[in-house]
Order: structure tokens, then sequence, then C-alpha cells
């Protein structure tokens, strides 16, 4: 290289470099863009609501998101703690809760949601990380226990009536005569009366699709809790057929959906090894079966997800691999 | 009515049985105790600081009537309160003299070359990468394992330099295990002048890196009293603990790089920013 | 063996970076005046020195000896005088003891040792000792002693060659490849004599296309075998090479003769023909300088002892402050505080690392994704050993097999909580060794 000519050459300011462990480069995730991506998970069925419940739909989802942005900032203002809500959790968490609420929701149970899931939920253990059980679901269960009336009495679905609210009474596809209540189609499109997320199985599974094929969640969460509620129900069924609908309206009515894909799968409360995924996904399943049949509850995906967060640590602690080369060691120590 | 009846009824039978099956535990499972351990215990300060080598202040107890440790060796209990045990225990408790911890480093953020660090802010966590990122290989690397180790608050980290309080400091020797460049010892309390270096190196090594190290100049050793004070060792001088200078020294001898301090002014921040 | 690429469990896909330097022939660095050779340049103990201040010597002069089986000889890199013997910053940011030699310009070699041209016919025992003789350490980056290695106590079947280079940047063993195949290969069958094995096999991460090309053209002639492998940090770990390769599983705490291999660096293998070809010491090696900041990144043969700041400077200086100098790569290389820090055996890179992709550790929460588990090429739960190591419970972290963690960074690079994972795991280490110890004691 002929026309460099004698430049000085400039070597670093050794007072400027900095010292730290490898690696030393990293790759370009982030917890902001885990959540991100979640919230893209939950766009389709998002727009499903709007579509089927109008925007009485929006209203909840904005009061419930804002109010969890609120939540968590006025805490980490009292904790004195740094700013988090741009990390996402808060609106995730926000989101989820607004997926859980009827159309019909007053304000107050939004903002009284959104108290329960941000500050019972996750701030009261320390924030974002350090929270046994999935916040939203613990703010439905609260407001379910608490105001029962209200959390179960769903909004008829107008599709594409922007401002139309028609209360309909609680009959669930759960109930013993599940077929009478919707068709299956409706069914999973999500033409039918109940949260705002839990209708539409067909947004639900999209979302849940890009997650996996995203590797944002372990698929055999999902797997697992469905087909274990299909083959429980559907023996049920097989046996008793008054007792429950068809293991398809199972899978496809009520939170299964969203509670599979988007709630058991929240990584800070469910189990990190591939084996604990499995039993954590059969014992949704096993329990969201057993209230859905035999409580006095016609949903239990709420329950079932929350009784497993406090399993986790257990499980995670019990289906520990063994490390690369361990076999051998055994081998050799038995000889 | 036969409700609540039954239900009241079920209620004290159900804890009926419950008491008399815990009663029996309690005698059938019963656990023979010392009921002197509990005495000393109560006698003993309670901060729970584990300065004795014990886990706790009830484990030392039991440790001091098992009659293996002198109740001495609780560093936060005066004299008298372990006279006191060793009255009680009908035991003879040697007298010990109170003891602090000095961090023998003197190079805070201004005064020695750092590096720009970037990880786990806790020493024994950035030991294992580049040393703890300073110029000086054995100084104090500052992020604070010793300040979070001690139970009494005694070490405050300013500018980057762990610094014992030595009023608040009780000796219990907590903060020496855990600095990974062995910087702390414990002392005698009476004594007030130390040489905040550590340094084997070179003088001029030293000066290199750091404002305020030991160069080993001599300039203590002639101003004290006796020259058996001040120990050199290598391109080091020490304090002889066992014949230790007064505190004027620091005054007489001048030091110029104010490696030499009086605790009690370090612990002030007297010295900082004096360094030529 | 087949064609079709091998692999193992776990790892990460960094961005490779190699096109900074991967297209620059090696270079020979112009002679200094002056080199300052770090004593301690392997793993293992400290050779002894046998010169002292203002002794002359010529290139390739022992300058220490071998102070046991497990270390290596050190040799002066040029002719000239031992101007200095004191401390110099160490690789790890810590002073060590240094031979200084002023050189008298002249390049003269010594008496070398007698080069060995009939290899193929002498006694293996001989060429052993040529290779400790000859002060050959592991060149990739651990620097532990080629002959110790080449002394299994156990039966060994396989001879691998480590050429995978899965650092991302560094492009010194894709160049040896390239330009010295023949090299390469001989060091190989030499090595496989010395083991008393026919053939050994030489593994190459098929991001080298030209590399592996051009050693299968001479891989016949030496009846050595070259496999291509998935392009999958750390490919270049011992254990994870081995199992691409063999599909065996080194065990936990033990040693690749375990499992019947040996595994050398292409770099230590070259080192290997050259001694017995040419009689000459390990004195010299290929590192890559490069990294974004570097005006004319490239690769050079330099001398041990040739300061950093002379590198850099043949490397054309920087047009911006790097945020980090690294020796080594970027995965595992140690971030260095001085540019007075000298080229060791096993220098395989000096990298300086831009403010924009340097990676920066924070205290963000860990949110158990998971990601760590399954980037972990050892199968051990890094998160979960985290907790352990954040709660000082290092029994706990022992119990999760942190000793069998290979600081390989791969959790630590995936992190989306950029958690310091790595550092976590080298003190649990740090500290669980230390406390064995002190229990041996008692």
């Amino acid at each position: 290289m002929s026309d460099t000519e004698p430049k000085a050459v400039q070597l670093p300011d050794a007072t400027r470099l900095v010292v730290s462990n490898s690696p030393h480069i990293r790759g370009n995730d982030s917890i902001s863009k885990v959540m991100a991506e979640v919230l893209i998970a939950l766009l389709p069925a998002a727009l499903a609501a709007v579509w089927f419940f109008g925007l009485h739909a929006l209203r909840v989802m904005a009061l419930c998101t804002l109010g969890c942005i609120a939540v968590e900032e006025i805490w980490n203002k009292c904790a004195k703690r740094p700013s988090s809500w741009k990390d996402g959790s808060a609106v995730v968490t926000g989101l989820l809760l607004a997926m859980n609420l009827s159309a019909g929701a007053p304000w107050w149970i939004c903002i009284l949601g959104s108290l329960l899931a941000i500050g019972l939920g996750k701030q009261i253990f320390g924030g974002l990380g350090y929270n046994p059980f999935n916040p939203a679901l613990v703010a439905r269960v609260a407001l379910l226990i608490g105001f029962p009336q209200l959390m179960t009495s769903w909004v008829a679905p107008q599709p594409g009536a922007w401002t139309a609210l028609d209360a309909m009474t609680g009959a669930t596809p759960l109930g013993a005569s599940g077929a009478a209540v919707a068709t299956l189609k409706d069914l999973f499109i999500g033409n039918v009366g109940g949260c705002l997320g839990e209708t539409s199985a067909l947004a639900l599974l999209i979302g849940g699709a890009f997650l996996i094929v995203r590797k944002r969640i372990k698929w055999q969460v999902p797997a697992a809790f469905i087909a274990t509620v299909a083959l429980i129900s559907g023996l049920v069924h097989h046996v008793n057929p008054a007792l429950t609908p068809p293991a398809i309206y199972h899978v496809f009515a009520g939170g299964l959906m969203i509670g599979a894909f988007f709630m058991a799968t929240d990584m800070v409360t469910s189990p990190m090894t591939v084996n604990g995924a499995l039993i954590f996904g059969v014992g949704c399943g096993l329990i969201t079966s057993v209230i859905r049949i035999w409580g006095g509850y016609p949903e239990g995906v709420s329950f079932s997800i929350l009784f497993m967060n406090a399993l986790t640590p257990l499980i995670d602690r019990y289906t520990i691999g063994k490390p690369f080369g361990y076999i051998r060691i055994k081998k050799e120590a038995a000889q | 009515m036969t409700i609540i009846i039954t239900s009241l009824l079920f209620a004290a039978i159900l804890g009926a049985l419950l008491a008399l099956i815990i009663g029996a535990a309690a005698k059938a499972f019963a656990v023979e105790i010392d009921p002197r351990i509990e005495t000393v215990t109560d006698m003993l300060p309670g901060a729970n600081c584990g300065g004795c080598g014990y886990a706790g202040c009830a484990d030392f107890a039991k440790a001091i009537v098992g009659e293996t440790v002198p109740p001495t060796q609780c560093p936060v209990s005066s004299p008298e309160d372990a006279r006191r045990i060793a009255e009680y225990l009908g035991i003879t408790a040697e007298e010990k003299e109170k003891a602090v911890a000095v961090v023998r480093c003197s190079g805070g953020r201004s005064t020695t070359l750092r590096s720009p660090y970037n990880g786990i802010t806790d020493c024994r966590s950035a030991v294992v990468v580049a040393g703890g990122a300073k110029g000086c290989d054995y100084g104090c690397i500052g992020f604070g394992s010793c300040a979070r180790a001690c139970p009494f608050g005694a070490i405050e980290i300013r500018d980057g330099l762990a610094v014992v309080h030595p009023d608040l400091c009780v000796g219990c020797g907590k903060c020496v295990d855990t600095c990974p460049k062995n910087l702390i010892v414990l002392v005698p309390a009476f004594v007030d002048v130390h040489v905040y270096c550590n340094s084997p190196e070179k003088g001029p090594v030293k000066r290199k890196v750091c404002k305020t190290a030991c160069i080993a100049c001599r300039k203590c050793v002639k101003a004290a009293d006796s020259a058996e004070q001040m120990n050199i060792k290598g391109f080091l001088v020490e304090t002889n603990y066992s014949n230790p200078p007064l505190p004027d020294l620091v005054e007489k001898a001048g030091c110029p790089t104010t490696a030499l301090r009086q605790a009690s002014r370090h612990a002030a921040g007297e010295y900082e920013g004096v360094s030529k | 063996m087949s064609d079709k690429p091998r692999k193992f469990k776990g790892g990460v896909h960094p961005n490779d970076s190699k096109a900074l330097s991967a297209g620059k022939p090696v270079q020979d660095a112009p002679l200094l005046d002056k080199y300052t050779v770090i004593i301690h340049q392997n793993i293992g103990a400290p050779p002894e020195l046998v010169v002292k201040k203002g002794d002359v010597v010529k290139k390739g002069d022992l300058l220490a000896k071998a102070s046991g089986f497990v270390s290596v000889p050190l040799h002066a890199p040029t002719s000239g005088t031992v101007s200095l013997i004191d401390k110099c910053p160490g690789p790890a940011c810590v002073s060590v003891p240094a031979v200084t030699i002023t050189a008298d310009g002249e390049d003269a070699w010594g008496d070398c040792l007698e080069p060995i041209p009939d290899w193929p016919n002498t006694d293996p025992a001989i060429l052993k000792q040529r290779v400790a003789d000859a002060g050959i350490v592991g060149m990739g980056g651990a620097g532990f002693p080629s002959h110790v290695k080449l002394s299994p106590t156990k039966p060994i079947d396989t001879l691998i060659l480590n050429g995978a280079e899965c650092e991302p940047y560094l492009t010194a063993d894709h160049r040896l490849m390239l330009e010295q195949a023949e090299d390469v290969v001989l060091g190989a069958a030499i090595l496989a004599r010395i083991l008393g094995l026919k053939t050994a096999v030489i593994g190459v991460e098929e991001n080298k296309p030209d590399a592996i090309a051009e050693l299968k053209k001479l891989a016949g002639k030496y009846n050595v075998t070259v496999q291509s492998l998935h392009v999958n940090y750390p490919q270049g770990a011992e254990k994870q090479l081995i199992y691409a390769l063999t599909g065996r599983e080194v065990p936990i705490g033990g040693l690749p003769m375990d499992v019947g291999c040996v595994v050398q660096n292409v770099a230590s293998a070259a080192a290997v023909a050259e001694a017995v070809l040419n009689g000459h010491p390990s004195i010299e090696r290929i590192t890559t300088v490069t990294g974004e900041p570097l005006v004319n990144p490239g690769n050079w043969r330099f001398r041990l002892g040739t300061p950093v700041s002379k590198a850099i400077e043949m490397a054309g200086g920087v047009s911006v402050q790097p945020a980090k100098l690294l020796l080594g790569g970027p995965m595992m290389g140690f971030a260095q505080n001085t540019l007075d820090v000298t080229v060791m055996k096993n220098t395989s890179g000096i990298l300086l690392i831009p403010v924009e992709t340097a990676s920066q550790y924070t205290a963000e929460p860990c949110i158990r994704c998971g990601r760590c588990v399954e980037a972990c090429p050892m199968d051990i739960l890094p998160a979960t050993i985290s907790q352990a190591v954040e709660n000082e419970r290092f029994d706990w972290a022992a119990q999760l097999n942190v000793l069998a963690c290979i600081e390989c960074g791969s959790c630590s690079y995936i992190c989306p909580s950029h958690r310091p994972l790595n550092q976590q795991f080298k003190r649990a280490k740090a500290e669980i060794m230390a406390a064995r110890r002190k229990q041996q004691k008692k």
C-alpha cells in the first residue's frame, strides 16, 4: 500500500483498555428482545379479540398494560430501584392480564388486576426473575376468587361490531352440554364468549408457533399440557359422555390454548430442563382436567399452572441431567 | 345447630388427639440440653457475627460449655464479660488484648493505576480476571468483599479502597479471610501507626503504579525512637507490633508517599490528596 | 469416516469475523532490537533459567531448561545479549519474570539440535525427546507441554490434530494449514510414529475449505485423513472435538487418553516437523493481529517476546480507540491493560475489540430462559450454578458439576440478561479447588 505515506502510527491508549472476563463478544439477545417477541406472538390473539369484542377489548388491553407499567414504575420509585418498564416484562404481563379479562370488565378491575399482577405477583418477590408464580395468573386467580360474578360473566362476540356490548350468561362450552353452546368452528376461530385471549384458538396457535420457531418457549410444555388434557377428557367422555364434552372441546375451549402457549411457558416460572418441561406440562394437564371435569370451577387452567409453578424449583432440582462425560465416570468407578 | 355442634366436637377431638401425639413425641424424642448453654448464650453479645469461628452465639456457647474453647475467643465481648462467663462455668479465662483489622494498602482510585473493569463487582470474583485489573498486583481491589463480610459495618470503601474504622472494628477477623490479596491483618488495637502498603516490589516499580506506595526510604526508621520500632523487610517497612512506635512518628518521619499513616486519621480521610 | 461434517451437542454460533485477516498471507515480522521473553510459557513447572545478565546468546540457544517432566525448555528468539532479567507484564495482567534480549541484528543460529531427516526409521523415543527438547507446547492457547501428551499411560488408538480454530477472528491456524500444509501433515505423521500409530486425523471446521483441500492433497502421501467439522463454537475444545470425531466422551476430570485419544494443535504439529527436520526449537509462531479498529489486520510470524505494541504497529496501528485488547480469541482470550505484554508460544491472536461489539456485563436478573442450558457443550446448568455462586454456595455448585465447565463462555455469550456467568464459574472453580487443597493439608 503505497498511498499510506509515513503517517504516525496510532497505538491504542492502554489506560482506557477495559479489563473483563471472557467471552469478550456476545450474542445480540436481550430481555427486551425476548419480551418483544412474546408481544409479537400475542398480536394475532389481540387482533382477534378486537375483531370479536370491538373497542371494548382495546380499552381493557390499554388499561391493563398502562396499569402494569404504572404500578411497576411507582414500585421502582418507592423501592429506589432503576426504572425497568422498558425491558417490556410489565407490558407482557399487562397484555396477558387483559387476555384473561372479559371485554366488559370495568376499569377498576383492570387497575386492581395490574396492582395484583405487578405488586403481588412480581415486585414483592424482588422483581423480574424472582417471582415464583406467573404474575398475570396471580391477578386472574385473585380477581376470580374476589369477584366471581364479574369474572365469569362474558360478553357475546359480535364480529366487526365495534361498540356493541351485550352481556351474556356464563354458560360455557366446557359444560356437559358443550356442543349446544358453540359449534366447533366457532370455538376454533374464537366466535364464542369468554376472556379476550382465550377465545380464538387459531390466533393463539399462530402466536405459539411463532414462539416455538423462535425458540422462546419449549414446545414440550404446551405439547404435554394439551395432550394430557385431550387424553384424560377423551377417556372420561368415552366412559361417561354425560359428564364432560368430547376432548376436542376441551382443547379448543376455555383458557387451555393461551394457558399452554403463553402462561405455562413463562420462562421465569417454568422448569429450565427439557424433562422438567415435560413433567410440568403433564402436571398442568392433569390438574386442569381434574378441575374441569370434577371440580367446582368450570375452568382450571390458571389454578393448575399456578400449582405447577410452585413445584417448578422441585422439578428443576430432580431433572438435572447428567453432564457430558458423566456416565463413563460411573462405569469406571464400578470396574 | 347440629352442624355447629358436630364441627365443634370434631375440632375438639382432633385437637385433643394431636395434642396427645405431640406430647408423646416430645417425651419420646426429647433431647437433653445442658441448661448452662442457654445461660452462656444469654451472656454473649448475641450479634451472631461468627467472629469466633462458630455459627452464631449459641453454637459458640455450646463450645465454651464443652470446654473446647475459652470465652475470650469472642472478639466482641469485653474482658469483663468473658471473665463473668468463665466464673459462671468455673474455668479460667486468659486475658486477651483487643485487636483491630488493618487493610495494608493506601492505593485509592485517585492514587493507583487502575484499568476500567467490567464484571462482577466483588473482589473474589474480580481477582480471577486479571488479578483485579489494578496496576499494582498486591493492592486493594476495592470492590468491598471485606466490607460486606464485616458484621459491624467497620469497613468503608472510599475512592476504591477499603478503609477500617478502628473505633467500630472489634477484631473478629471475618474480613481477613475474604480478602483475596491477603491484605488485611489483625493488630493490637492500641497501635496507631501502620504502613499502608503490601507490595514487595522495588521502589521505582511501585511508584510507577501507585503514588502512595512504601518505597522503603527509611525515613520512618530513622525518625523512630529506637531502630527496632520499624522493621524493614525487603522493599517494605513494617510496624513492629511487639515494640510499636508512638503516633507522633508519622509527623516526625514525614513519609514522602504517605504510606505511613495513623489508623484513626486514615479512617477520617485526612491523608487524601496529601501524597506528592 | 464419511465426508459429512461432524458436530457435538450444544454450542453457539458467533459471527466469525474471520474475513478481516483470513485472506492475508503470513508475513515474517521484521527483526526488532529487543525481545522480552516471558520465562513461564507452559502449563506446569516454570523452566529454570540458565543465562544471566550480560550473557551473549545465539538464536535458538537455551535460555531456560525444563525443570521437571511437565515443563519445557525456552530458547532465544534471536542472537544478542541478555540485557535484563526482571518482571514484565504477563498475559494475566500480573507481572511475571522475563528475559530481555537485545538483538545484535545478525540473527545467527547457534548450535542447533541435530536434524533427523530419516525420521520414519528413527526410534520413537528419540523423536519424543526431540519434541521435549524443542520446547513445544500446545499452541492453540493452553500451552500444555506436547511431549507430556505424547507419553500416555493408557493405550491410544487415535491421534487427532486440532485445526478447528473455532474462535471468531482468529486465522493463524487457517493460514498455517493453507501455506504450510506439508509441515502440518508431516508433523502429524511424526506424532503418529511417536505414538506408535499408523494414521492421524486432522479436524478442520468447514468454513476453511481451501485449507481442507490443501491438506487433502497431501493427506494420502503421509497416510493421514482430513475430516471437516461443523462450524460451531467450541468445536475446537478438546473434549468436543474428540466427541465430534470419534463419538467418545472424555470423562469429567479425565484426559483424552482415557478414551484412547491424543489431541495436538496443528501449529504444534508444524513446530514438531520443524524441530525434527531442521532441528529448530520453538521460538516463533504465527499470530493473527486483527480487529475492526486496526488499520491493516493480518497474520504474522512473530518471534517469542515481541511486544504487542510492535505487533499493533506492524498492523498499521488503530484508527479508533478499541474497547479491549485481547490475547487469544474473543471467546476465551485474556483482556490486557498494557501494550507491553509480549507474544508467547500460545498467543494465537492479538485482538482489538471495538467499543460497539465489546460485551458489557450487567446485573440484570436471570429470567430462567434456559438458553445457557441449551448452549452448554458440557450439559451442565449454568443458570442454576450461577444462582449457587451468587449465594456463595460453592458446595452446591460443586454438586452441580461446575468443575466440568470448560470455560468456553457459550453461556455468557448467549445470555439475554448479559450475566457474567463464566466469571462466576471461574471463581467457583477457584474456590472449590482452594477448599479441597485446604482439606488435603488437614
